[in-house]
């Protein structure tokens, strides 16, 4: 939307300027009716409007996930280790302390088709501290990935996907290179980049067909926004966990669908 | 076989020879370390390195990954090279026919090994990496197999053959015993480059059983508990049904050594120099097992894997070389005629 213009509840679009002068019009017509025009109005404000809405949630684990382990290469590494004081951990299992799990990919099903991609804004994947950051991001198909290379060091940049019509590419990035952009047609969960310089350097980037997806945050909690009314799968797919489902059905308030995972 | 006369030797070619045997067991070595490092697509471009020469990257990007890809880049230059003169002087020195094609056989071995190497990474294909891996561990074998020849032990043997000629039986053994092994060497290849780690994370056992499940929630729960630093792909069933495929190789591999060994002292004595070979080749697999067994136990090490690549190399060339050996001094038969040709050139000519 570009700025000047009123967004009507409606649907219609009318610029400001426009609407003044339309008004004067009305007012200096001979035979203006104007209860007619007021009836107008008051219909369209109180014609019933199909409004978007949100779908929340909160992720739970349960069980106890596998201890992470220490990416000992990483702090033995002459160039990454002097940035830790400590041996960095990975983080498969990001869980509070009430078991709320983050970095679950929660998603649509079946709105394949409606990507806006190609309008979104850039999605950012840093190199920073030989690490990607962040490790799980989602983007749309034809949305722009830039990745960065925050680091003093050279990195090469190695997406792997595996889903036919999305590219494998490998690129060099120097320490402060020009960043590096990328977009994928097909959708894949989890597509991998990784550095082969530093092997334990991983990203995985789940690339959606529509716009309606998120990830869990640290307390476990998502919220899907504007969702349109209509009947929905929800997916909530974990890397290490696998997807599960659940059927909703979006009306004019928010929906919650809530969902636990179990390690065994 | 009638005994030849014995063939001059020319001990500056056979070292040359041996030295580029060496450097290729080197290079083998260092073609593991890429691989278990995962380190194989960390110089993206080739031939050139991070867009220079090959032979001009700045030191201050040997690191990390790219040490070992870009080290293994320039080894496997000096290896083209030094199989280039060998072939070269074998072409120009050695009157044997089948020895001067034998030269331009790793001349081009040496060239197509390069390339495909160079082609992994530049079309991203992983099960080029296989036949890399594959393709490397014979062209080590012929490397031996070249300096054998050019030996003074070689010429020995075809001037002097051991009175003992070696049953058709055995050498049909240890012919098939070393195909099973290059079998073993490309089930090997094929995990090492799924990128996966380790399928089976314990041994004896699989996953606590002697046979894992391999059904969906089973490998979905294996998955569930790996957490691997280097962040490997999900492991599927067909890789676990793999490693377990190469345990059961390796047991018949050792099987199958144990009976040459026995067979060889049995028909040949215990001072024969194949039966030495032969005991020596099972202990190289005994040497081999407990590698396979410590690349488990040390959640494949990266050293620990590549010294089991290099044994898989040596317990191939050592099969390798016993059958060639062997059939040099076996038994008259169709095969042996067929393959008369090693060393029988009349000897004055086989060496200018």
């Amino acid at each position: 939307m570009r700025a000047g213009e009123i967004f009507h509840p409606g649907l219609l679009r009318i610029r400001a300027d426009d609407r003044i002068q339309a008004l004067f019009e009305f007012w200096n017509m001979k035979n203006l009716k104007l209860s007619a025009v007021f009836l107008w109005l008051a219909a369209l404000a109180v014609m019933p409007v199909a409004q978007a809405a949100d779908i929340v949630g909160v992720i739970t684990l349960k069980g106890t996930p596998p201890a992470e382990k220490e990416i000992t290469p990483l702090k033995e590494d002459a160039n990454c280790g002097a940035m830790y004081p400590t041996t960095p951990t990975t983080h498969f299992y990001v869980v509070g302390a009430k078991g709320e799990l983050a970095d679950v990919v929660v998603s649509l099903k079946g709105v394949a088709g409606k990507s806006t991609g190609a309008s979104a804004p850039p999605v950012v994947l840093d190199q920073k501290g030989c690490l990607y950051s962040p490790q799980i991001l989602a983007i749309q198909t034809g949305q722009k990935l830039v990745v960065k290379n925050s680091d003093s060091c050279v990195h090469n940049v190695h997406a792997t996907p595996t889903v036919p019509g999305n590219p494998e590419s490998n690129q060099v990035q120097m320490s402060g290179g020009a960043d590096l952009e990328y977009t994928f047609p097909q959708p894949e969960m989890f597509l991998r980049f990784k550095c082969d310089v530093h092997p334990w350097m991983f990203a995985w980037v789940s690339v959606m067909d529509s716009p309606y997806f998120c990830i869990s945050d640290k307390d476990g909690k998502f919220v899907i926004k504007n969702v349109p009314p209509g009947k929905y799968t929800v997916s909530a797919a974990h890397r290490k966990l696998g997807a599960q489902t659940q059927d909703v059905e979006v009306k004019d308030a928010d929906v919650t669908a809530n969902f636990t995972f179990e390690v065994k | 076989m009638n005994a030849e006369t014995p063939i001059k030797t020319n001990p500056w070619l056979c070292g040359f020879a041996v030295l580029t045997a060496f450097a290729t067991f080197l290079l083998l070595g260092l073609g593991g370390l890429v691989t278990s490092h995962e380190a194989g697509m960390s110089v993206p471009d080739w031939p050139t390195s991070y867009g220079y020469n090959m032979f001009a990257l700045p030191i201050k990007f040997w690191k990390g990954g790219a040490f070992f890809e870009h080290t293994h880049r320039l080894l496997a230059s000096a290896v083209g090279l030094m199989t280039t003169l060998l072939a070269a002087w074998l072409w120009r020195k050695d009157s044997r026919p089948w020895m001067r094609w034998l030269g331009v056989a790793a001349f081009l071995g040496v060239v197509a090994q390069g390339v495909l190497g160079g082609l992994r990474v530049t079309l991203h294909m992983d099960a080029l990496g296989i036949f890399h891996g594959t393709i490397a561990q014979l062209f080590f074998a012929l490397t031996c197999a070249l300096a054998l020849f050019t030996s003074r032990f070689w010429a020995g043997l075809v001037a002097n053959p051991p009175r003992l000629r070696v049953p058709s039986s055995l050498r049909t053994l240890v012919l098939a015993t070393t195909l099973v092994i290059l079998g073993q060497l490309i089930l090997g290849a094929t995990m090492r480059h799924q990128h996966a780690g380790l399928a089976i994370p314990d041994f004896p056992l699989a996953y606590g059983s002697w046979w894992p499940e391999t059904g969906a929630d089973a490998v979905a729960g294996y998955n569930a508990q790996r957490v691997e630093i280097n962040g490997e792909n999900p492991i599927t069933a067909f890789q676990i049904e793999l490693q377990m495929a190469h345990r059961g190789l390796a047991l018949v591999i050792f099987i199958l050594v144990a009976a040459c060994a026995g067979l060889a002292w049995r028909r040949l004595g215990g001072k024969d120099s194949l039966t030495k070979l032969a005991l020596g080749w099972l202990a190289l697999i005994l040497a081999q097992v407990a590698l396979g067994a410590s690349t488990i136990w040390f959640n494949k090490a990266a050293d620990v894997a590549t010294a089991h690549v290099l044994v898989g190399a040596l317990a191939l060339t050592a099969g390798a070389l016993w059958c060639i050996m062997a059939f040099r001094r076996s038994e008259p038969s169709r095969a042996t005629q067929a393959l008369g040709a090693f060393g029988a050139q009349p000897a004055l000519a086989a060496n200018k």
